[in-house]
């Protein structure tokens, strides 16, 4: 057996085409248990997940546990990944946070049922769209990179470091409402380049 | 469809998962009853996927794939759920709440454990994994006036039932109010049915010295 690090692969612009070929992937998973393509996705995500849950304070064995974790589940609920509601990527990093809410703060996630009676229906129904889930990734790459650094800093924080917005505040030494507004203006820029059609 | 919605940057740390779980509970429930958060949500998960993408990858050996192979053929776990457990207690399950909240309770809402804390006002504790944060249900007869009070740390309150008022506006079914330490206010129940709001009261800021552990760090009515 070949004893090789898999080198991360480098970061590279054609996204687009890695998650067009990793829904792929995800379907020949739900479809025939597609080993082959598990690799795959695994080859992808498998730093990506690695990166993630250690930014997030994870040493790096644990790291490499909660990502096993993780992609065993994403193995074993293929089935229940729906290209015309989000990508690969977004699907994988819901199951990554509620995998660590779950193991590693001992909480519950609480979310909602979609079959809920109770639940209040959108107006209008989602968009059905496959593509559509993908340019959003993609407007949102470009979106990310023309924020103002100041602004990145703290979404990033917000998602990478598990704090609470105060915590965040005390750290960079801000008020914590000078926090709050940077993180609006952010999103309202990345909204504005996510409602953008091309 | 609510009028009052949480803040922006609280839909985001839900999404990111950096939330408390009984604030996450009150998030997630408003989310239930309102689609235009919800849509919002779903595109701080897309902000979610396309970050963790672009994180510098870590080293991952091969040997790690080959152990997580192996694992493949493993059953799966039971599938996750906060469903209430159904069996025997059907008749209490009260469908107008909503989920997540409903998954939390232990019977409908006009049976739960309630305690009077004042004449007219009464509330049950909302069971959760986190004890930095509270959450009660609470219930205020329609028309009662309550007493003025401001809030240790943030509040917030979500409406389930019947509405309630202050100098902010009216607040009904799927409303968010979020109070800070200047809100000072005093609430009154609209006619009609009950007012029962989800609260969430978070602990101060900081917590140091002797002082401080003697605050309550919940409102407190005298």
């Amino acid at each position: 057996m070949a004893f090789h690090e898999v080198m991360p692969e480098p970061a590279t612009k054609a996204r687009g085409a890695d998650a067009l070929r990793l829904e792929g992937h995800m379907a020949a998973i739900a479809r025939d248990r597609d080993r082959a393509a598990f690799i795959e996705v695994f080859r992808y995500f498998a730093p990506r997940l690695k990166a993630y849950l250690m930014r997030l304070g994870s040493a790096p064995q644990e790291a490499e546990e909660l990502m096993q974790e993780v992609l065993i589940i994403v193995w074993q609920r293929a089935e229940t990944f729906d290209a015309k509601q989000a990508s690969v990527s977004t699907w994988i990093f819901t199951i990554a946070r509620n995998k660590r809410i779950d193991a590693l703060r001992r909480e519950r996630r609480p979310e909602i049922d979609p079959n809920d009676p109770a639940l209040v229906p959108a107006a209008e129904p989602a968009a059905d769209d496959t593509l559509a889930t993908l340019q959003q990734n993609a407007r949102l790459r470009e979106a990310i990179e023309v924020l103002p650094p100041e602004q990145i800093e703290l979404v990033r924080m917000a998602y990478f470091e598990d704090k609470a917005h105060v915590a965040i505040a005390e750290e960079k030494n801000l008020p914590l409402g000078t926090v709050k507004s940077r993180l609006r203006l952010a999103l309202g820029h990345l909204r504005k380049a996510l409602k953008e059609t091309t | 469809m609510p009028s009052f919605h949480p803040p922006e940057e609280m839909l985001m740390a839900y999404a990111a998962g950096s939330m408390s779980e009984p604030q996450a509970l009150l998030i997630a429930t408003h989310l239930a009853l309102c689609p235009v958060c919800r849509a919002r949500v779903s595109e701080l998960e897309v902000l979610g996927g396309t970050m963790m993408e672009e994180l510098e990858p870590a080293a991952v050996g091969d040997a790690s794939l080959q152990s997580l192979l192996a694992r493949l053929d493993e059953a799966p776990p039971q599938p996750e759920s906060l469903a209430p457990q159904l069996a025997g207690e059907v008749g209490s399950i009260d469908l107008s709440v909503p989920q997540p909240l409903r998954g939390y309770l232990s019977a409908g809402l006009t049976e739960l454990p309630w305690r009077t804390v004042i004449p007219g006002m009464a509330e049950v504790d909302v069971e959760t994994a986190t004890p930095e944060a509270r959450a009660r249900l609470m219930q205020v007869k329609a028309g009662k006036t309550m007493p003025r009070h401001s809030h240790h740390g943030e509040e917030l309150t979500l409406v389930l039932t019947g509405a309630y008022r202050d100098a902010s506006g009216r607040y009904a079914r799927g409303d968010v109010q979020v109070a800070d330490p200047e809100v000072d206010h005093q609430p009154v129940a609209e006619a009609g049915e009950p007012c029962i709001c989800l609260v969430v009261s978070d602990a101060p800021v900081k917590l140091t010295g002797k002082i401080s552990r003697l605050l309550n760090p919940f409102v407190s009515y005298k």
